[in-house]
Order: C-alpha cells, then structure tokens, then sequence
C-alpha cells in the first residue's frame, strides 16, 4: 500500500484572510470598540482639522465676552474666562492632549518593549539586570514618580514628555518580557533555530509576530493613563504653558469659574473623560477580538 | 571504503545544573550510511531526544556540554559557528517535531513558513521560494495544496499539520533527516499514513533519516537497523529484523514483550519492572540491572562495553553469551 493510494478526506479548505484582516472584522462585530472608534475618530479628526471647522484663535478672547454659557450666540460651547471660544480651544487642545497621550506610549512601547524582549529572550544575567532596574522604578506611584520627574526637569512640554515616557517604560518591559518569556519556550522557536534561524530572525520573526497582540492591547490601554496623566501634569502646571490650548491646563484656569458656569469648566474633563475611556474599552476590544481560539 | 554520511564517536552531553553536572547521552557511537533509516527505541529519558538535538546543534550552548566526534559529510558539526552552523541546521539536517501543534509558529501561513526556510538556505526569490513550497505540499501529499498555502496552522487536522511539518523540514533538501517520535502526537489511523509517507519521500528523495520512537512496531515498520537506548546509552544495535526477532539484551527483551504487538487478547502484558535510573545518580556498572532478571555483581563493576555479535550487532552486556 502506498501513500497515494489512501484517499484524505477532500474538503476544501476556507481560504483563509490574514491575522489583521480577522481581528479587524471581529472588532466591526463589537458595538462598543464601534462606538469607542467613532468617538476616537471624530476626536481626533476634528482636533487635526481644526482649523478648518472653526474660525475662531483659540489664543485670542474678546473681555467683554467672557464666560457664555453654552449655545450662546456665535459661541456653541459658550467662552472662557478670558473670552475665547471653548469649542476652539477644545479641538486645538486635543492636539496638544493626545500628542502627549498617544507619543509617551509610542516611545514607551519601542523603548520598553525592546528591553522586555531583550530581557525575556536572553535570559540569565541580563534579564536580572534588566528587570530589577525596572522594579526600582515600579516602587514608585507612577503618577508621583510622574511629577517628581516633570518637577525636577523643570516644566514644559518636553520634560512632560521625558517624564510620562519614564514611568510607562516600566510596565511595557515586564509585559513584553512576561510574554516573550513564554513564547521563547514554545516549541516553533526551536523548530526555527532547527531549521537554521539565528537570534535575531527568531525574534524578529517568531516572537515578535507572537507577542505582538497582547503588547498590542496593552499599550492601548495605557493611551488611557496616560492621557490622564498628561492632563494631571498640565493641570498642576507642569506641562503645557499658557495660553496653549490643552485639556488639563483648561481644567485649571477654568477653576475659578466652577461656581459660576460649571458646565464651561467641566467641558476638557469631558473630553479627557471621553477620550480615555474610549481608549480603555478599545482595548478591551481589541484583547477579545485578538484571542485567536 | 566509501565514508558514511554520518559518523559520531564518543558522544556525551551533559546539562551543567544547579545541582551538578547530568550526563544525558552517555558516550554513543553511530554510523549512518547514505540513504539508511536508523531507528532509536528507548523508553521516555533514555536520552533519545537529547542524541538528536545534539546531532542538529541545537541544545542551549550555555547550559550544555557536548564532547567527541560528530562528522556529517566528512565536515566536524561539533565545531561549526555562526553561518556554517546557520546552514548546517535545517540545510544538511533538519527535523520533524513531535508536536506539529506546536512546533509550527501559529501567527504565519503554512506557505509563509515553508518560503522562509527555503530563502534561509537557497538564494531564491520570494515568488520561487513559494513555488517551491507548494512543490513541498504537493509532495507530501497535501489536498489542495495551493489553497492549503494560505492556511494557518490552527486550520489544519494534525495529521495535515505534520505533513506540513515534514515538508518544512525537507524544503532545503538535507542530507539527513531527523524524526523526533513524528506519529506520537497523531491519531491512530493518521500515525501510519504517516510513517508510509515518511517511508515514501525517504525512498524518493534517498536522505538518511534517523527515526526515533519508543513505538517498536513503527520502529519495525520503517527502520533498516534499530540501536536500542537506555540511559543514555545504546545498549543494542543490528539490523531492524536480527533485533526485533532476536533480542540479546535482556533490555530489548523486556521492551519487545511489553507490547501489545503479537500478544495474546486477554494475556497480561509484561512490563519491565522498576522504572529508568535517575541519571543524576547513576547505577554503577550497567545502568539496567537492577531492573534486570538476570543480574549478578559482575554487572556492577563496570559499564558493559558493545561487543560485536556476528555482523553489524553489537550488544552491551556480560551475559549475552549466555542469552544465545
């Protein structure tokens, strides 16, 4: 009896799409990742074409039209204390609010997950190294450790930017380090150095493709923090300088008017608010529609 | 004389752990001729595995020391660095997994996979590579094959999954191929196709395969000579049929009557009593007797060498004249 002879059962195999092109349909399947997407977008869309959607400086005000309730005349969002329209200034603040969101996690993720990966693929000595520095900086409150480093750099929105980077570099290296730990054991990695893959193919190929949906989902879910932590830096003076828009320095120069127009001053903690918990649920979005089985 | 393809001498590794040295494989000796199938049997620990990862260079260098000869091809495999050992593993020996479940990267098509191994060792380019790996599934007789190259391996039956497995590993033509328990993992029913497969493209493609396996009717069933491993060590070594029909160790003895194969519905199968030697404490002597039913204190004094039987059988224990 040879191979060729025993017939295999003949069914036709799906084409398959790709891993993206799957995750993608799922999340389109998830009302709330739909909803937090559309809320991100127009955030987003409206903060990058701003000046196209209103007329308005967002640095310059009119005295004597300060503090105008919502829906007032000219102003749909009502003014600030010092005249200027708040819808402008929301939509330019968001650049301000999810640049020193979005970047600190983008440099976090490469930084950190260079390091983690590093740690959990070599292993020994280095991951010791490596990963006990990263608990020194755990033992601190991240937003604490956020200030004194934004505090002791001085401020500014560069400094802001080192300081939120530094705190979220700690938790990305032990989530890359946890997941390429376990990947690295995995029996295709062997497979690979068996069929003449060297270290740095294995990581760039095999344990990047298969850590990459779980550090994925994480950074996600800390756009959410640190777009908090942002506005906090903002909001106790060490971040954005005014009259730059941004969403946590409005929240303090609008304190003064929580009596009168609280509605005014609550308006950037709505945005924040909106943004960051959107940025939470899509990642729990995410984290589901990437589970593969 | 012509050279074999694959002569290793004194083979010994040893894990360096925390508790002192362990020696895995203890001192083997192999030749392999150009297209001959050798099977290793031995129960789970007796170092089967460990022989083959040392053959194909891939134990973890900081935690491993392997010392005397492995020629493959008249080329020193124990000294090669860098990019010889690159295309040494997987270009001159490559292997088959036991889990192809696993052994397989879960995020890359079966198609992207095979064209990457392929690139690794040939100059080719990325639409030759996936020529060559469809040639692959056609190969091994995967239905389909063309749109069988888009799946992933979670969409493929096991026994499907092997088969990409198997033609992952011969994708840059080796000169040997290891089998490392390849039907273990599978179903019944598929475990032969399996070995009929393996049987077939080792025939066509004529690479010397090393097959292991602690299932001595597969053993049987593809090998044209069999060693016997025990602890780290080969205890029996001839032809498949001299030591299936005829086994001189008492260990091959105990193994061959503790199977299923040939036995009668209802009679009690035998087992070997006792289980394998710790191998971080050694037994002095013959690791197997005090297992074995016909040990004296001569066994103890010192490791039985492979003395030769009659042709090509070789057998390590001080009894075997006794036994035939």
């Amino acid at each position: 009896m040879t191979v060729s002879e025993i017939t295999l059962p003949t069914t036709q195999p799906t084409r398959s799409q790709g891993y993206w092109s799957n995750v993608w349909h799922k999340l389109l399947r998830d009302r709330v990742s739909v909803a937090c997407m559309i809320v991100l977008a127009l955030i987003i869309l409206s903060a990058i074409f701003a000046p196209l959607l209103t007329s308005y400086d967002p640095a310059v005000g009119s005295v004597v039209q300060r503090l105008k309730p919502p829906f007032t005349e000219g102003y749909i969002l009502g003014t600030d204390e010092l005249g200027r329209d708040m819808l402008t200034r929301l939509l330019y603040g968001g650049r301000m609010s999810l640049i020193m969101g979005i970047l600190p996690v983008l440099l976090a993720l490469v930084i950190g997950g260079t390091l983690g990966t590093v740690a959990g693929f070599v292993g020994g000595w280095t991951n010791t190294i490596i990963m006990r520095a990263t608990d020194v900086v755990f033992a601190f409150p991240s937003i604490l450790l956020a200030v004194a480093i934004a505090g002791a750099l001085g401020s500014g929105l560069l400094n802001a930017l080192i300081a939120l980077t530094v705190v979220l570099i700690p938790p990305m290296v032990r989530v890359t380090e946890s997941a390429t730990t376990q990947v690295r054991s995995l029996d295709f990695v062997e497979a690979a150095r068996a069929s003449g893959a060297g270290g740095l193919t294995i990581i760039r190929v095999h344990i990047l493709g298969n850590i990459l949906a779980p550090v994925v989902v994480y950074a996600t879910s800390l756009l959410s923090v640190a777009i908090i932590m942002s506005a906090g830096l903002s909001f106790i003076g060490l971040g954005a300088k005014p009259p730059t828009p941004e969403w946590g320095l409005m929240l303090n120069t609008l304190r003064s008017a929580i009596y009168s127009q609280p509605l005014i001053a609550a308006l950037p903690g709505v945005f924040i608010f909106a943004v960051s918990l959107s940025f939470n649920l899509l990642s729990d979005g995410l984290r589901s529609a990437m589970d593969m089985s | 004389m012509n050279t074999p393809l694959l002569s290793v001498k004194d083979l010994t590794v040893q894990f360096r752990t925390a508790k002192g040295p362990i020696t895995a494989v203890d001192g083997i000796d192999l030749t392999l001729e150009r297209g001959e199938v050798l099977g290793i049997i031995g129960e789970s620990g007796s170092g089967k595995s460990v022989t083959m990862r040392a053959l194909l260079r891939i134990l973890p260098e900081a935690k491993t020391t392997i010392s005397g000869n492995l020629l493959l091809d008249g080329k020193d495999a124990l000294s090669l660095k860098g990019r010889d050992l690159a295309s040494y593993r997987g270009g001159d020996v490559s292997m088959v997994f036991q889990e192809p479940a696993t052994a397989l990267d879960p995020v890359y098509t079966i198609g992207t996979q095979i064209a990457e191994t392929v690139r690794r060792h040939r100059k080719v380019s990325r639409k030759d590579a996936q020529a060559r790996a469809l040639e692959m599934l056609e190969l091994v007789r995967i239905p389909s094959p063309a749109s069988r190259l888009g799946n992933y391996p979670h969409e493929m039956s096991g026994g499907m999954r092997q088969r990409a497995m198997i033609a992952l590993a011969l994708a840059a033509g080796p000169k040997l191929l290891l089998a490392d328990e390849p039907t273990t993992a599978l179903d019944a029913t598929v475990q032969i196709q399996v070995i009929l497969l393996l049987r077939e493209l080792q025939k066509e493609m004529g690479m010397a395969t090393i097959f292991v396996t602690h299932d001595v009717g597969v053993a049987a069933e593809i090998s044209d000579r069999i060693a016997v491993m025990y602890a780290g060590r080969i205890v029996e070594t001839g032809t498949a049929a001299d030591v299936l029909k005829n086994p001189k160790h008492p260990y091959t003895q105990g193994l061959l009557s503790s199977t299923v194969q040939g036995a009668k519905p209802g009679a009690p199968i035998k087992a070997i009593p006792g289980m394998p030697p710790d191998l971080a404490q050694m037994p002095p002597g013959c690791a197997f007797a005090p297992r074995c039913p016909l040990a004296t204190s001569t066994c103890q004094a010192a490791v039985p060498d492979l003395r030769t039987q009659g042709a090509a059988r070789r057998v390590a224990c001080v009894k075997v004249e006794e036994i035939a």
